[in-house]
């Protein structure tokens, strides 16, 4: 158990260059529902990206996908946590994630053509893998409301599909 | 020379009896799961999704023999034109699958 959300905190540290510190609390229902949302909407703004530079119909489909399914899985994320009366709470782990996207588009928008869609597709299948871990590791097991962990379940077997597509696309683009 | 109307008598009883026998198949989609995972069909039954998720599914054949868009809240139908066992899979979310056993 202490292995796993070890593994869950180091996979966050990866994506998001944060060191958390030795037997740091786990996050709360609060941080979790907001790093779930803004996970879902940095993949809806990096797709938004994707759909200005890209001239390739699978990139632009798979962009389109993605905003149409982190746009409705974060609409029932507000949904619910309106419902439990929780005030998503915004935190270090949220903060970096929005970070490491930031740089990430800034770096995206120097390229076009092949090398976009390539470095685009590329990161997409790192992001998913990424943030699947941390949510099979730490954010899944973390959660105490039962709802908000049943929403977060679901979540990850989607953001798995998420990350198969991406697979798919990037080896086409091969 | 047969009478018409016994060919015509002939020809509605055939119908009759095709569509006696066509069966529609329920499928329901719940969060990413096909379920039944795996129905049994015969040419000419139709299969109906029902996607009770709020994302939009596709049922796609591997084969490439149909490709059917499912929206959320909503069902698609397709009919059976070809036996065979088909696995299927989203298009969006490749880890779903399921598969159609067609008689001929």
């Amino acid at each position: 158990m202490i292995a796993k959300f070890t593994a869950g905190l180091a996979a966050l540290c990866v994506l998001t260059g944060v060191s958390f510190a030795q037997g740091s609390a786990k996050p709360t229902d609060p941080q979790i529902a907001h790093i779930a949302y803004t996970a879902g909407q940095l993949d809806i703004d990096a797709a938004k990206q994707a759909l200005a530079i890209t001239k390739n119909n699978d990139v632009k489909a798979f962009a389109d996908d993605m905003i149409r399914d982190h746009t409705a899985v974060n609409k029932q994320a507000i949904d619910l946590v309106t419902k439990l009366k929780v005030k998503p709470e915004d935190n270090d782990t949220s903060k970096a994630l929005t970070k490491a996207a930031v740089d990430k588009r800034a770096e995206l928008a120097k390229l076009s053509g092949p090398a976009f869609d390539k470095a685009y597709v590329a990161n997409e299948v790192a992001y998913h893998k990424t943030v699947n871990g941390a949510l099979e590791t730490l954010l899944i097991p973390s959660a105490s409301n039962g709802e908000l962990k049943s929403l977060l379940q679901t979540g990850l077997k989607i953001f798995q599909g998420h990350q198969q597509h991406a697979e798919h696309v990037a080896a086409e683009l091969k | 020379m047969t009478p018409r109307w016994i060919l015509t008598a002939l020809v509605l009883c055939w119908l009759d009896s095709v569509s006696a026998h066509a069966e529609t198949i329920q499928v329901t989609i719940d969060k990413l799961v096909f379920s039944p995972t795996e129905v049994n069909a015969k040419v000419g039954d139709t299969i109906v999704w029902d996607n009770k998720d709020i994302l939009a599914h596709t049922a796609t054949a591997g084969n490439k023999d149909w490709d059917v868009m499912i929206g959320s809240k909503q069902t698609a139908s397709l009919v059976l034109k070809n036996p065979g066992s088909i696995d299927y899979f989203c298009k969006f979310h490749p880890n779903m699958k399921g598969r159609v056993v067609v008689a001929p």
